[in-house]
Parts: C-alpha cells; sequence; structure tokens
C-alpha cells in the first residue's frame, strides 16, 4: 500500500508518500501525480521519501517518468528525505546524478 | 550436506500487482529465520519483488482474463536462502538482452529488475521457454552460527 498526498506550496507540487513503492504503488503514484501536475500546472516537483519503506525497479520507474514529464518543460525533481535501504536502490540505479537531494522541504524550496 | 533441504514453503497466487507485496513480505519472514542483517533481508525483498513484478508484468503482461498463478518456493539449506519464482507466461525470448540493464519493453521502466537481482543475490539462474514460462532461481549465502 503506498498513501500518496500532493499539495502545492510557492508554486512546487509537494508529494509526500508513505508506504511501499513497488509495482502496486507505482499505479497509484502515476495516476494521483499526474492527474495533479494537469490540474495545477505545476513545473516543479517536490518529493518527500520519508515515509517510504520499500522501493524495487518498478516505483523508480514512475519517479523517473514523472520526471521526464516535468524536464520537458524544464522543471526540476527534488527530493528529500531518503531513507538509507531507499538511498541504496537510488544510487545503484544512477538517479543521484538525475535528481536533487536536500535535506528539508524548506532547504529543497530554497534553491528553486 | 549441502543439497538438504532444511526448511521449505511453497507459495502459490494469482498473478495481480497486489500479490507482489505478499510475497516478498513472506520472502522477508522466511529469511528471518537465520541470522542476516536488516540489509541482507531488504536486498531479498528487492530481489524477489523484482522477479515476481516481472511475472505480473511481463510473464503474464496483458493477459488479464485468465486466472494466471505464480509459484514463489523459498528453501532453506545449511547457509543458503534460496527463492525460485515461476510462471506459466509467455516466456522471455532473450534472456541474455532482458538480463541487459536498461532493457525494457515499456518506458515507465527502468529495465532493472535483473540488475538488482544480480546485485542483491549471489547466484541467478533463469530458465525460460516461450508460451510455456520463466523460473527464476536466487540464492542468497550466509555464515550459518554454530550450534552448540
Amino acid at each position: 500500500m503506498l498513501k500518496v498526498v500532493t499539495a502545492m506550496k510557492q508554486g512546487v507540487l509537494v508529494i509526500k508518500l508513505e508506504g511501499e513503492l513497488d509495482v502496486c504503488g507505482a499505479d497509484n503514484f502515476r495516476m494521483t501525480v499526474d492527474q495533479a501536475l494537469d490540474e495545477t500546472g505545476a513545473k516543479n516537483i517536490l518529493l518527500n521519501m520519508q515515509a517510504v519503506s520499500f522501493i524495487d525497479s518498478s516505483g523508480l520507474g514512475v519517479i523517473l517518468g514523472r520526471y521526464k514529464r516535468i524536464n520537458q518543460l524544464g522543471g526540476k525533481l527534488l527530493v528529500i528525505h531518503l531513507e538509507p535501504q531507499v538511498q541504496r536502490i537510488f544510487e545503484l540505479a544512477g538517479l543521484m546524478k538525475i535528481f536533487t537531494f536536500y535535506k528539508s522541504e524548506e532547504q529543497a524550496l530554497e534553491q528553486l | 550436506m549441502d543439497a538438504q533441504i532444511k526448511n521449505q514453503i511453497k507459495l502459490s497466487f494469482l498473478s495481480v500487482n497486489e500479490n507482489v507485496g505478499f510475497a516478498r513480505a513472506a520472502a522477508a519472514a522466511f529469511a528471518a529465520q537465520v541470522d542476516l542483517t536488516l540489509t541482507e533481508i531488504d536486498e531479498i525483498k528487492v530481489a524477489v519483488s523484482e522477479a515476481v513484478s516481472n511475472a505480473v508484468i511481463h510473464g503474464y503482461g496483458l493477459d488479464k482474463q485468465k486466472q494466471n498463478y505464480i509459484e514463489v518456493i523459498m528453501n532453506l539449506y545449511q547457509g543458503k536462502l534460496e527463492f525460485i519464482i515461476i510462471d506459466y507466461g509467455k516466456g522471455i525470448a532473450n534472456i541474455e538482452e532482458a538480463r541487459q540493464p536498461s532493457f525494457s519493453s515499456d518506458p515507465e521502466r527502468m529495465g532493472l529488475g535483473f540488475v538488482f537481482m544480480e546485485s542483491f543475490m549471489d547466484e541467478i539462474e533463469v530458465k525460460s521457454e516461450l508460451q510455456q514460462g520463466t523460473t527464476v532461481r536466487m540464492a542468497k549465502h550466509f555464515v550459518p552460527i554454530t550450534e552448540h
């Protein structure tokens, strides 16, 4: 199960995830985030991964898919609060070089 | 001695996305009977999640009409945990190609499934036959605690 909560902060789509980001969670993530991007017209995404206890390649794929979408519009994907086991998966996938990582929401929003 | 199975669990479940989480939780629970670090358990969870996801997404793919089953066999040997994931789906045409990083039939996917399985497990073996299905056998080694 993955809970996806979205909110707008300073024109940035803030996404808070809770649970496991696998093939099941990926469907939920894709639907909720695409709808929020359509409705808000947001260019940048801030992804809070603090409560994500598990991620696999399906989860990474759906995050990368959203990144590709906003990147075409010059948008950025900022990631905060990676749990160590989740960070390892990001590292192995080479995503640490693609996304920007921050320690806190405030710090991330300041950089935009 | 090595070939002696000390414990075994066999699971059979419908090929639906919802069961991927069940399969990796079961794998983690099975692995918890031996002395592994949390990191090693996480690695097993990712590897099993990838193999079962592949069976659901690629093995049976769009064929949602039939009741398709995935089987998972978990074996405990002296110093080794083995996970066998079996589907009876469409099979893989070219295993070598499928195991390459970034190979994926879907742009939303990263093609990292086999990369994670190979990185996180000590043994991996893939057998596949078109229209017959695919079997992935993976194993993780551990140092058994000597019994007194």
